[in-house]
């Protein structure tokens, strides 16, 4: 954060062009340390002094300690904001002191616990141990700890997070609304019979269509893609619901599940076990031994083409995950601009002269988020198909390339 | 790199939620939608390949109205035609016909009347030679009373028969 405070410490004077910029890539460039400094923060503030009596007056010395007196206003720090947007949390922030709780649900080595997350922490968000029934835990960097009733972590206890937290509650209710949307949809095909779409289904039914016709069909060819549809139309429509879900700022949506590391990493597993399970003889024979080539490059080549076997999927998840997250930090950094440039309230005129330029940022970004957002569904769905296609092609025919 | 390090719980949501909608969506949402659109596919196929066929059905049925039409229209020409044939036949022949019956009926008329002409110079003459006899008798009762008379009427006969004679 030194960095950051130097950008943002300078003089008073009246802010040329040329130090609007010279503060922008200090703060670009601030982003980028953002996480270590933020880890660092963490570990100094993390585990509380162990003099103190009772988990209780750690607490409130660390308000305190935070807050100073009478709720002044806390120090702005962009790095800290976007980090926890992007992230996941146990409960969801609405706006100032105002978050709603969320299920934790605890496995611990002496069973299962459950409570919610507003116990967590106090009025002013700021992490208290709760004492549940196994354990004391303590949320500090919206991870879970078991603490000892002094503050400090309890090494022996063993325990997993499975809390339905921010992005699992959104995933989940993403998938009930895909579920209802897509089951909805194939009712009103049951109704209609072979009558044209309506309603919904008209917008839907030629997206699936292309799907069809576009991905699966001509990437997997005729006569295989038929078994892979339904994991293709639903992986397509499951990351665009998911990416579109995490553009909208307010309360029940902004989750940003696909760029968590979590959905692309089960996604591109899945595809892999598919490629893997699917391949036929032709594409291990590719791998192991490519045919036409002398055995003195397949020494070479093998490895190669062994270890490409497991990289499509990692760039396939990677691709998703960096492009969405990005996509997230952009936006924010737009937006952050304004309170950056305020100085966290004492320049009021930077502030104002910049949010134009920052929301205008903001509103193209988001836009462009928009297409990145069906666009890398649609990737991530294609190179599954192109996979899945060169696993199942059989023969000499479809082995020109 | 707490960015990277997948939770697991966060791991087990996302694997069992998507497992229960990919598995729930097969079921009950893709299957019938996919079967439905392939249906409806084809039954628009179907119909377009009707009426493919019915516009050719149709376009060999007015081919042959309209071969129907041309025959019919060259019988009509022929028909005329030998209508006419007919016609200018019967014109020609009622004509000829005419004309030989005119000339028949001329020539006899004519004949009739060289008859009748004949007729009356014949009977013209049977009354002259009748009428000269009676005339001849008659002057000849006059004249040749007298022996005399009868001299100089002899004389004067031959005298004449010599003249015609020459």
């Amino acid at each position: 954060m030194a960095t950051f405070a130097a950008a943002n410490g300078g003089t008073l004077a009246p802010m040329s062009l040329k130090r609007l910029l010279y503060n922008t890539f200090l703060f670009l460039g601030a982003l980028c340390v953002a996480p270590f400094a933020m880890a660092q923060e963490g570990a100094a503030h993390g585990i509380p002094d162990s003099t103190e009596a009772t988990a209780h007056s750690t607490a409130t010395a660390h308000e305190e300690e935070a807050h100073g007196s009478a709720h002044a206003p806390e120090k702005f720090n962009a790095g800290k904001l976007i980090m926890e947007h992007i992230g996941d949390a146990h409960s969801w922030h609405l706006w100032g002191h105002t978050s709603l709780p969320l299920p934790v649900i605890l496995w611990t080595d002496k069973g299962m616990e459950c409570f919610s997350s507003g116990k967590l922490m106090d009025e002013h968000h700021h992490a208290v141990p709760c004492q549940g029934a196994h354990y004391t835990y303590l949320l500090e960097h919206e991870k879970i700890q078991a603490v000892h009733t002094d503050g400090s972590v309890n090494e022996t206890a063993k325990l997993i997070d499975f809390s339905l937290t921010k992005n699992a509650a959104t995933l989940i209710a993403a998938c009930v609304l895909l579920l209802v949307v897509f089951i909805g949809m194939a009712r009103g095909y049951a109704q209609r019979g072979v009558s044209a779409p309506k309603g919904l289904a008209k917008f839907l039914e030629p997206i699936v269509l292309f799907v069809r016709d576009d991905i699966a069909k001509s990437a997997i060819g005729e006569k295989h893609y038929k078994r892979f549809l339904p994991y293709l139309l639903t992986l397509f429509f499951f990351i665009w619901s998911l990416n579109l879900i995490g553009l909208i700022p307010i309360f029940p949506f902004g989750a940003n599940v696909t760029g968590n590391i979590v959905t692309p990493l089960v996604l591109a597993a899945i595809t892999f076990l598919i490629v893997t399970f699917a391949a036929n003889r032709h594409y291990w024979r590719h791998i192991f031994a490519m045919p036409g080539i002398p055995a003195a490059v397949l020494v070479i080549l093998t490895p190669i083409e062994i270890m490409g076997h497991f990289i499509r999927p990692i760039v396939l998840m990677v691709r998703l995950f960096a492009n969405i997250m990005a996509g997230h930090i952009v936006l924010l950094v737009f937006f952050c601009l304004i309170f950056i440039f305020s100085k966290n309230g004492e320049s009021l005129i930077g502030g104002y002269a910049t949010s134009p330029f920052a929301l205008a940022f903001t509103i193209f970004i988001n836009c462009l988020e928009l297409l990145v957002g069906a666009l890398q569904a649609y990737v991530f769905t294609l190179l599954t198909s192109i996979y899945i296609g060169t696993a199942v092609a059989g023969g000499h025919d479809d082995h020109h390339h | 790199m707490e960015l990277v390090t997948p939770p697991i719980g966060l791991l087990f949501w996302m694997c069992l939620s998507f497992g229960i909608v990919v598995w729930l969506l097969a079921k009950y949402a893709w299957k019938p939608i996919l079967g439905s659109v392939s249906q409806r596919e084809r039954s628009i196929e179907d119909a377009l390949n009707e009426a493919k066929k019915m516009r050719e059905d149709m376009a060999r049925m007015s081919a042959g109205n309209e071969e129907l039409m041309r025959q019919a229209r060259e019988e009509r020409e022929v028909m005329l035609k030998e209508a006419r044939d007919i016609r200018d036949q019967e014109i020609a022949g009622a004509k000829a016909k005419a004309k030989t019956e005119a000339e028949a009926l001329l020539g006899r008329a004519r004949e009739d009347i060289r008859n009748e002409k004949n007729a009356a110079i014949t009977e013209m003459k049977n009354q002259v030679a009748e009428l000269s006899v009676i005339v001849a008798e008659t002057i000849l009762r006059e004249k040749l009373g007298s022996e005399a008379a009868q001299h100089a009427l002899v004389d004067k006969v031959m005298k004449d028969a010599d003249l015609r004679k020459s």
